[in-house]
């Protein structure tokens, strides 16, 4: 890439409008994001905040009304393996083994089996979905449906990985084991993530840094350096540091939802 | 879900021996309707009996007529699927070709194949083409709307998981959208093979001169009501064994979806 030294996914002023019922509503406000090479951004927001509107247009699903969004330096303009996207309904092909859609990616590029055999196999390794390569989707459990969800886009080695809250669907016991998996996976390989969640501790278990939004209109309201020791595990949640962070968080958003309701009320 | 048992016996039983009642006893005006003893006893007598040696002119001729039909309908009916299935798939996909070709199907739809039947005569005269075209037409309808409809179902975020992973258009129409739409697809295909029975019976009854239609209109003609009740139940069976044969399929080759319902 020409601007490698740059940040890796870079929003510049982005405003969102939408048209609903024939109104126009304000989704996203001068937002300004840059997260840099291997780092992993959390967004955390309120539901219906634009976080996932902002996930979407880095992964080229949606255009912004103003301002650009650039990964690596180069415009966004449409949806790319190089920018893998990690849905909260799993979104796997219902008519497809695990292995199936696991390979998808690199079958409709047209690799040879021969060149993407070991790393499919490495992969159902270590998000541990061995034994289930040629179950159907419909047969496994949320959380076994979200490490296909995960293993079928590394598997196309991505520059940055995009997480709309994958585990906002699951059980907290669920999540918490998935949560341990996604750090794991991260350690080995390292790609810049951009993770959208509503869940305080997850973003500070997860992240290098939470950026909180506000309420519709969304707006960036703080970018939060986390800097606790990696590699991470869930104990961490209970460690004087990440209590203070999360405190700095929960008041944050706190006198936002204040102002929300205050706006609302007037 | 109770157990099924031979339950579904027991209304088809019920009927016969009203049917049976109401001959023998002549709550009907007799003469008009024959006792299902005696339909029973003509329809061997059409499977079974000699061809050309007894009095009856039926005798012997019940298999060739329903390999006429049969024929007919299978042909139809393959012709529509070949049709419908690719168009459906580019009306629902293509914004271009909805608009193009949508508007008019919309339009000759509601016109039923009964009404297609002297154009049908006229252009194609008494012959096979009339009565494929019949059952071509019929089927195709149903056909072409299901699949339609099914690929506009299809879900955006699998559209967008595609896209993600690299998939052309061409990729996620036969990869994505087509087996998305296969349920859709398959309940076109069972209205469509129930559309093309009744068009192979109404253009044999009175564009070709052979097949199940027709030896339904001459035994009317000649007062065989008993032929006639006979046809009636062998076109009811021929469509319930091929509308039986089609979900089969869709059992085999959907069997994805039949995991999803248990999990």
């Amino acid at each position: 890439m020409a601007e490698a030294r740059g940040p890796s996914i870079q929003l510049r002023d982005v405003w969102k409008d939408f048209v609903k019922r024939g109104r126009r509503v304000e989704a996203l406000q001068a937002i300004e994001v840059a997260v840099e090479v291997n780092e992993f951004a959390a967004l955390l927001g309120p539901s219906g905040c634009g976080k996932s509107t902002l996930l979407n247009m880095v992964a080229g699903f949606d255009r912004p009304t103003r301002g650009e969004v650039l990964v690596n330096g180069v415009r966004v303009e449409r949806p790319d393996p190089s920018r893998a996207v990690v849905f909260q309904e799993p979104a796997l092909f219902p008519w497809y083994t695990v292995l199936d859609n696991i390979t998808f990616g690199p079958k409709t590029r047209g690799l040879r089996p021969a060149a993407y055999q070991p790393r499919v196999d490495a992969l159902l390794e270590q998000v541990g979905l061995e034994g289930f390569e040629s179950h159907y989707p419909a047969e496994l459990s949320g959380g076994m449906k979200q490490r296909v969800g995960i293993a079928r886009v590394l598997v196309m080695e991505p520059q940055v990985l995009l997480m709309d809250e994958p585990f906002g669907s699951l059980d907290a016991q669920t999540r918490l084991v998935m949560q341990e998996l996604l750090l794991s996976v991260w350690e080995r390989h390292h790609q810049t993530v951009l993770f959208v969640t509503h869940d305080v501790e997850e973003a500070l278990l997860l992240a290098d840094s939470v950026s909180v939004m506000t309420a519709r209109p969304g707006r960036i309201k703080k970018r939060i350096s986390v800097e606790l020791p990696r590699p991470r595990a869930l104990e961490l949640t209970t460690s004087a540091a990440f209590n203070d962070l999360k405190r700095e968080v929960l008041s944050l958003i706190r006198e936002e939802s204040r102002r929300a309701a205050a706006q609302s009320g007037g | 879900m109770p157990r099924r048992g031979p339950w579904f016996v027991l209304l088809p039983l019920a009927l016969l021996v009203l049917w049976h009642a109401a001959v023998t006893r002549q709550w009907v005006a007799p003469g008009i309707i024959p006792a299902p003893s005696q339909v029973a006893e003509s329809w061997y007598r059409w499977i079974f009996g000699a061809a050309g040696t007894s009095l009856s002119p039926y005798s012997g001729t019940w298999l060739a007529n329903v390999l006429y039909s049969s024929r007919r309908v299978l042909q139809g009916f393959l012709i529509a699927a070949a049709l419908g299935i690719p168009l459906g798939l580019f009306i629902g996909w293509n914004r271009l070709v909805s608009n193009l070709v949508d508007p008019s199907i919309q339009l000759l739809r509601p016109v039923p194949i009964t009404a297609w039947l002297p154009f049908s005569i006229a252009v194609f005269g008494i012959y096979d083409t009339g009565a494929l075209f019949l059952i071509g037409l019929g089927a195709f309808y149903p056909i072409v709307v299901n699949t339609t409809h099914g690929v506009r179902d299809t879900n955006l975020l699998l559209l967008r998981a595609a896209r993600m992973l690299g998939a052309s258009e061409t990729t996620i129409l036969g990869k994505v959208v087509f087996p998305s739409a296969l349920p859709s697809i398959f309940t076109g295909l069972r209205l469509g093979i129930g559309v093309a029975w009744t068009a192979v019976i109404v253009a044999e009854m009175i564009a070709v001169k052979s097949g199940l239609g027709y030896v339904l209109w001459d035994a009317y003609y000649v007062g065989r009501m008993d032929i006639c009740v006979a046809t009636m139940c062998s076109v009811g069976m021929l469509g319930f064994l091929s509308d039986r044969l089609i979900h089969g399929a869709s059992r085999i080759l959907l069997r994805w979806r039949a995991l999803e319902a248990h999990g």
